[in-house]
């Protein structure tokens, strides 16, 4: 019972999203702005790649040892006064959730922007269970009010428009009034982002203070001081982990990481590609629960480290993506992302990274479309800090449906019949010459073709360019050189 | 089995080509105990007062306002000052931390300090910090019976005294000096590492609705830092 | 040695898509490079680079199918093709296709150290600084193909070329570098995402209010000729080889074939 998947119905999911006039105008806003930030910050500092080089190294390095490594963390977390819970699927961890709230009699619950606990389909299962779950990041909450699925892996509610978020406000918020205007309740909403966002803050203030337990999420976990790490803008995951009895950071096992200074590498890289800042307003590190002496913090800390599959991608083609710090940058400069949005790969991890990982989290045979929606521009690998060659995964997930045909038969015997034709250099030739032939009977229409039988996906929205007068270069080339008498 | 155990079955068969590799243990302890930074920006590599200089630029740049002080007892003033210039009633929640205690608050009467964590009805705090970062303009603040965490997230306008001896150039810097001070005879730094490190930079903030940037989200609508002038450690 | 000897002889790669859409650029290509001091030969055994088999995943064709190019190129110092995708196949994945076979993959990188884009074998090999073609006077802008961009660093290299032409004039996009929506089989099997990609392109294309769109690889070029065409857009399109051999008295592609 995780999340609603519907990446098999990519093609479908795609069509939609190419009408949805809101989607196109929040595209714009990660294509462009967002995208450019990321060029001038990672411009500004001279050291940029070489600083991705060495988070390459840092994670390269833990994934050979990454059983040491999440023991020492284990045993520093264990000597801060913290707890761990190991779960190896998601409903282990939902269920090694619920039972900790329910230690705690917990009815609310805030929560900090996780894609873990999207993975894992927390939220749904907790209130099935009679507890609320609160999202305190801005964009989660707008999302959980509309009941829809993150759109971005960093920017969830990208996709709405100011208006739908008024209209939202409007419709789950008793006492939203206009602002500034004291005692009206009827008329025109404000669609100011400042004013939509002063009226969240009111609103969860409260939340924040009765929750019963705060769940977060982690970046990282530090294996020299057994800390979690957790990095926001906001500022609402700290007080979702600081004022509630219980804290719950939910995380997954390749979030390891040696030490401080490794730490202090990838912080550089992380937030400069995520949103082109330098840095991001709060990064945290928590390790254990409140000390005697403390006058506030969580009386309970608990670490929820989740498999999910992700031991199996070891020592696989898979394991590079064991690297991914969740940046989204190679979402914010994906042309097939721009032009269908997060929610058309229909499950939590979009754009490139979940192209190439959602097959092995929710099938091949359900993700099959995902790596093969890509125009392997090279865009993805280009800017990913850490480097993690996404194309050559996308291209290995299509071997893999190749072998396993798991591909639609038609789509499979046609690039069989090309290549049996593409190993005789004659019937290649003869091919082409039939092709043009073909081509050239079908009439064109003033040096193009407004519409091709078998190639409707081009025509419908682009004409085909008719090839030039005469036929192939390579005949051509021939008659040419016997008559100069050059040809090989 | 357990899960934990499974996991790492499966962890270990993943490595199957080095699993047995005796070496491993050390390496990972040696890679663990490195106290080497792995590559500092220049930027950050540059003498103390160049360091103070761009921690107020870095952090001007993100909107906190700072107020540079020759002396701790010029700190309630500009304090109160702040207060005036925002409308804000002068009413602080402080740090129970020996150099905000020691300060003469008593001299501007009008304030009414008190101190303990960060409560809802809380509009101001005043904190020390840790360090400053100039590289990035961030504030290292950790927990500590004198030092609540509630303080940096709670109210709406955080102030935050320190001293510019306190300005590192990188994060490197900054977490060696935080070593430095739990590392105790018989304990190391991280059996003594405090519950919470936070790194802030800037105050709240969030582009969530369609990508604006509003200040404000959660934490801290502004920030301001009352910097003494103690010239260099 | 003589002058004559010491002459490169390259081979020419034409590539399936100049083959049969377009002619003209493998003889502006020749042209190029003799012009340039190379004996320029074409292998009649060659074939497609296997690359449409490749991105599908079928990587058994793929590697009988480069076996062939490998073998039809073996005797020349340089192999150059007008593609940065094709290029960009053979030079940087075919050695990843013979893992497991020693003696092919060392044919394989000996062919991928001599394989070379056009524009980037005249400029980087060649040390050509210039073409001698009469002046044009004419605003175009350029699109970097993804292949040759982002595998085979193709990016200063047909400015270079194309600056020293007299009167002609280059106007950047906003985003040059963006892929155009083309991605081999993807532009059919996702026919509406791909033209909504090409539609971000064309509209940036036309933004710089250039005469003539220049790029490296007939995939592109003829995805965003169809959809300026469509559009009905005065913009011409052509290979930077044409323009820079001179050779632009056939008709641009899309337009009418004489
Ligand atoms: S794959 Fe790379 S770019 Fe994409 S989210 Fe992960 S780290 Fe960031």
């Amino acid at each position: 019972m995780s999340m609603q998947i519907t990446a098999q119905n990519f093609e479908a999911n795609a069509k939609k999203a190419l009408k949805d006039p809101n989607l196109r105008k929040a595209m714009q806003i990660i294509g462009g702005p967002m995208a450019s930030r990321r060029v001038e910050t990672a411009r500004e500092l001279p050291e940029f790649e070489a600083l991705r080089d060495e988070g390459v190294k840092i994670k390269t390095h833990v994934l050979k040892h990454i059983d040491l490594y999440l023991e020492k963390f284990e045993q520093q977390l264990t000597a801060r006064g913290g707890k761990l819970h190991w779960c190896r699927t998601s409903r282990e961890a939902r269920e090694t959730i619920l039972a900790l709230c329910r230690s705690r009699n917990a009815k609310l619950v805030t929560k900090g922007k996780s894609m873990v606990t999207e993975e894992i389909g927390l939220n749904a299962f907790l209130e099935e269970h009679g507890i609320t779950p609160v999202e305190t990041d801005l964009g989660e909450y707008i999302i959980q009010l509309a009941q829809e699925p993150p759109s971005h892996i960093i920017g969830p509610a990208l996709h709405k428009t100011r208006e739908q978020v008024a209209e939202l406000f409007e419709e789950h918020h008793p006492d939203y009034e206009l602002p500034n205007v004291p005692g009206v309740k009827a008329g025109p909403r404000s669609t100011e982002p400042q004013v939509l966002v002063t009226e969240a803050r009111s609103v969860l203030r409260d939340t924040y203070f009765k929750a019963d337990v705060g769940i977060t999420g982690a970046n990282f976990l530090i294996a020299e001081t057994g800390a979690t790490v957790i990095v926001t803008n906001e500022g609402n995951g700290d007080l979702t982990q600081s004022l509630p009895k219980m804290h719950i950071a939910v995380s997954s096992i390749e979030k390891v990481i040696p030490n401080l200074e490794d730490l202090s590498t990838i912080l550089r890289i992380l937030a400069r590609s995520a949103t082109g800042q330098e840095m991001s307003c709060y990064t945290t590190l928590s390790c254990g629960p409140k000390r005697p002496e403390d006058k506030d913090g969580p009386e309970e800390f608990h670490v929820v480290l989740v498999d999910n599959g992700r031991s199996e991608m070891l020592g696989t083609e898979l394991e590079p993506l064991l690297r991914c710090i969740r940046c989204g940058a190679c979402m914010n400069n994906c042309p097939v992302y721009h032009s269908v949005g997060g929610h058309a790969y229909g499950w939590v991890y979009p754009g490139p990274i979940g192209a190439a990982l959602d097959p092995h989290m929710i099938g091949l045979e359900t993700a099959r479309h995902l790596p093969n929606a890509s125009t392997f521009c090279g865009k993805c690998e280009e800017v990913c800090p850490m480097r993690i060659p996404l194309p050559d995964i996308m291209r290995w997930w299509r071997e893999q449906a190749h072998e396993k045909q798991i591909t639609p038969p038609l789509q499979r015997w046609g690039i069989e019949a090309w290549a049996f034709a593409a190993k005789n250099p004659w019937l290649y030739r003869l091919g082409a010459r039939v092709a043009i032939g073909l081509l050239n009977l079908l009439g064109k229409d003033k040096g193009k073709f407004t519409s091709l039988p078998l190639v409707g996906g081009w025509t419908d929205g682009r004409d085909f360019p008719a090839p030039q007068s005469g036929s192939t270069f390579m005949s051509q080339y021939k008659k040419k050189g016997q008559k100069s008498g050059v040809t090989k | 089995m357990t899960s934990r155990d499974r996991i790492f079955a499966t962890l270990r068969a993943g490595l199957k080509h080095t699993v047995d590799d005796p070496a491993r243990p050390a390496a990972v302890a040696e890679r663990i105990n490195r106290r080497t930074p792995n590559l500092v920006p220049q930027r950050a590599q540059i003498p103390h007062a160049e360091q103070v200089a761009l921690f107020t630029a870095k952090v001007e740049a993100l909107t906190v306002t700072v107020d540079s002080v020759p002396a701790e007892q010029d700190v309630p003033g500009k304090v109160a000052d702040y207060l005036a210039r925002h409308n804000l009633p002068s009413q602080l929640r402080v740090a129970p931390d020996p150099l905000l205690q020691n300060l003469p608050w008593s001299e501007r009467p009008m304030l009414q300090v008190d101190y303990g964590p960060g409560r809802s009805q809380d509009l101001v705090s005043v904190t020390p910090a840790f360090a400053g970062i100039a590289e990035t303009g961030t504030l290292m603040l950790h927990s500590s019976a004198t030092t609540p965490t509630t303080l940096h997230f709670v109210p709406d306008h955080h102030i935050v005294v320190m001293k510019e001896s306190q300005i590192t150039g990188s994060l490197e810097d900054a977490f060696a000096r935080l070593r430095d001070k739990l590392g105790t005879a018989d304990k190391s730094a991280a059996e003594n590492w405090p519950r919470t490190v936070n790194f802030v930079t800037g105050p709240s903030r969030t582009a969530d609705i369609e990508g604006v940037p509003v200040l404000g989200a959660h934490g801290p609508r502004r920030l301001h830092i009352v910097l003494i002038a103690d010239g260099t450690p | 040695m003589s002058q004559i000897d010491a002459k490169p002889r390259v081979a020419l790669f034409v590539t399936c898509l100049v083959d049969l859409f377009r002619p003209s650029v493998g003889f502006a290509a020749i042209k190029l490079m003799e012009d340039a001091g190379c004996i320029v030969e074409v292998p009649e055994a060659q074939v497609c680079c296997g690359q449409p088999a490749y991105n599908s995943g079928d990587r058994k064709d793929t590697a009988a199918i480069a076996k062939q190019v490998i073998e039809a190129f073996e005797d020349y110092d340089y192999v150059v093709a007008p593609s940065g995708s094709c290029g960009g196949m053979i030079k940087d994945h075919y050695p990843a296709l013979f893992a497991a076979d020693s003696e092919w993959q060392r044919r394989a990188e000996d062919l991928s150290g001599r394989m070379h884009e056009l524009t980037s074998f005249l400029v980087d090999v060649l040390k050509v600084q210039g073409v001698q073609t009469a002046p044009q006077d004419v605003k175009i802008t350029y699109h970097d193909s993804c292949s040759g961009l982002r595998e085979l660093g193709v990016k200063g290299q047909p400015r270079a070329l194309l600056d020293s032409i007299g009167g002609l004039e280059i106007v950047e996009m906003q985003t040059p570098e963006t892929c155009c929506g083309f991605g081999g089989t993807f532009c059919v099997k996702y026919g509406e995402v791909s033209t909504d990609i090409v539609s971000r392109k064309t509209a940036d294309i036309t933004a710089t209010g250039a005469d003539l769109l220049l790029a490296g690889d007939m995939g592109c070029l003829l995805n965003m000729a169809g959809k300026l065409k469509r559009e009905g857009s005065a913009v011409q399109v052509r290979h930077v080889a044409e323009v820079l051999a001179g050779m632009t008295d056939l008709p641009a592609i899309g337009e009418e074939q004489k």
